[in-house]
């Protein structure tokens, strides 16, 4: 298990006696982090890829070292790692660029636990291009249903979630991937819960896009990733057009720039590619198995703890990443939110941005508690008091 | 625990108008998305006064009580003088401090009233049509 009480410690918000059990939607942030940002507007500011003055070349060493950065974090090549504003924004990248080229007829396979951000874009592109949705079901456990069965030769693109930011369910993607790929469809992975939880390895898993977002793995709000084979990169159109995705700009046409630079138009977010070489950094010196582990032993140890208290129900498969989503008695989640939010614990109570799953489930609102890298027994033992208190008080 | 928070679970656990009414005259049903809270106000009317209010939901204790309090409150009132009630009568009656995040919470059931009067005359409402007097 890692020192977490060592760990807090590098975690300015959480030195007050803040309980934050709110993980899957957004982490803290360590000194080293908010310095290094720091660092970036106080001695280097200026954009990028422009000036020839020292800080200029400063900045922009430093946004294309970021580059690096993630692309060995993830087993990429630095060019086919793409800076976006967050993981939705990545995804509606490749369904602005790869989807709008579906035909009539051809199908876009999403599931029941996508987050809105992998399920609104395929939604609309499908209904702007007449292609046909399919989403995989679960079953009682929260585990894809037969997805194979719903993969066929038109199948176009496969968007699935890795890891379900309500259920804690990490998909078989390896497979789902392999079968996307027996019928040439592109296979698209939404890590917005599992890059800041384990080892994802792009060449590994085969997949041709992963989506993730810094702020869910101690980086900052704003900057996100798209990775995707160069070879796929370089055959698309760009998304958003603008300043520095072009090479040469006539009256009459442009030439694009090279990848990944064609994707990033417009200023980006250098201060958030800065956060976000020192946020991988932090969790390569915890190391991602001791990430993992750490969250799991947590997880155990709040069902455990948790199950003498009647009327709790936990969701989803036995193992879980990262989260536990639940529910006690008739109590609405937001009454349960902000009772714990008077004893300084945070946690998240509502649909979760998954409001096809919790409709699924029959409720239309969870409460979740989500764990990470700071995160002690201790918080777990004050969140389970704090559930016995708030059971008292509404009598559930 | 704070007496007026002690009020609104009492509301929340035991209402006094929760129920289906029968030859309703007024009908509406309203939900917040965000939290899923629901409920569905029903008024029988004479002479433009109401004269029964029950209503149905599901939801958070503060969405609840609020509907159960507000049925007490608008019972043989005039349906004009509903129409101006203000969202700051319906927290007074709440007593406790709403936060900007539960004040659609706490108006659901004021804003379903409301709108089942208007529509009554055949005039769609929306929030934002009703909403003009939130301050947070």
């Amino acid at each position: 298990m890692l020192n977490a009480e060592k760990i807090k410690k590098e975690f300015p918000i959480l030195s007050k006696g803040l309980i934050y059990l709110d993980n899957a939607a957004t982490t803290q942030k360590p000194y080293q982090v908010i310095n290094s940002m720091k660092d970036y507007y106080e001695n280097y500011n200026a954009n990028v890829h422009r000036g020839v003055y020292r800080i200029a070349v400063e900045a922009t060493e430093k946004y294309e070292e970021a580059h690096r950065v993630i692309a060995k974090f993830i087993n990429a090549l630095p060019n086919e790692v793409i800076f976006t504003k967050n993981t939705t924004e990545a995804i509606n990248l490749v369904a602005y660029s790869l989807g709008m080229k579906l035909k009539k007829g051809d199908e876009v396979v999403i599931s029941l636990m996508e987050h809105h951000s992998n399920f609104v874009p395929w939604q609309q592109i499908c209904k702007l291009t007449n292609a046909v949705l399919r989403i995989i079901p679960i079953d009682e456990n929260g585990n894809l249903k037969d997805f194979e069965k719903h993969i066929n030769k038109n199948t176009k693109i496969v968007s699935i979630t890795h890891a379900s930011n309500v259920l804690g369910t990490i998909n078989p993607v390896k497979e789902i991937i392999k079968k996307a790929h027996e019928v040439n469809a592109i296979a698209i992975i939404d890590g917005a819960q599992s890059v800041p939880h384990f080892d994802v390895d792009v060449k590994d898993l085969d997949c041709d896009f992963l989506a993730f977002s810094g702020h869910k793995m101690l980086g900052p709000m704003g900057i996100g990733v798209l990775y995707g084979k160069q070879e796929i990169l370089k055959e698309m159109k760009p998304f958003i057009y603008g300043g520095d995705m072009i090479k040469e700009v006539n009256i009459n046409d442009t030439k694009f720039n090279e990848i990944p630079w064609k994707f990033e138009a417009g200023t980006p977010n250098v201060s958030g590619a800065i956060g976000l070489i020192e946020a991988v950094n932090y969790l390569k010196r915890l190391e991602m198995n001791n990430v993992f582990s750490h969250t799991q032993q947590l997880i155990k140890y709040f069902l455990e703890t948790s199950s003498e208290i009647t009327n709790l129900k936990a969701y989803g498969p036995k193992e879980k990443n990262g989260l536990v989503s639940f529910k006690l008695g008739r109590l609405h989640p937001h009454d349960m939110s902000a009772f714990l939010d008077e004893l300084n614990i945070a946690i998240r109570g509502g649909h979760m941005c998954a409001q096809p799953l919790v409709n699924f489930l029959g409720e239309a609102a969870v409460a979740r508690a989500s764990f990470y890298v700071y995160n002690t027994k201790e918080d777990v033992d004050k969140l389970v008091k704090g559930l016995k208190k708030v059971k008292g008080v509404f009598k559930v | 625990m704070d007496i007026h928070m002690e009020n609104i679970l009492d509301h929340w656990r035991n209402p006094r108008n929760s129920g289906i009414m029968k030859d309703a005259d007024i009908i509406f049903s309203d939900s917040n998305p965000l939290c899923g809270d629901e409920i569905k106000m029903q008024l029988k009317v004479k002479n433009n006064n109401i004269k029964e209010v029950k209503f149905l939901g599901r939801g958070c204790s503060i969405s609840q009580a609020a509907a159960d309090l507000l049925s007490d409150y608008v019972k043989d009132k005039n349906l004009n003088d509903i129409k101006n009630i203000k969202n700051e009568e319906m927290i007074k009656m709440l007593g406790i401090e709403i936060g900007p995040v539960r004040i659609k919470c706490a108006l659901l059931g004021l804003f379903a009233l409301k709108k089942g009067i208007y529509l009554k005359e055949g005039i769609k409402m929306e929030d934002s049509n009703l909403n003009g007097q939130i301050t947070n």
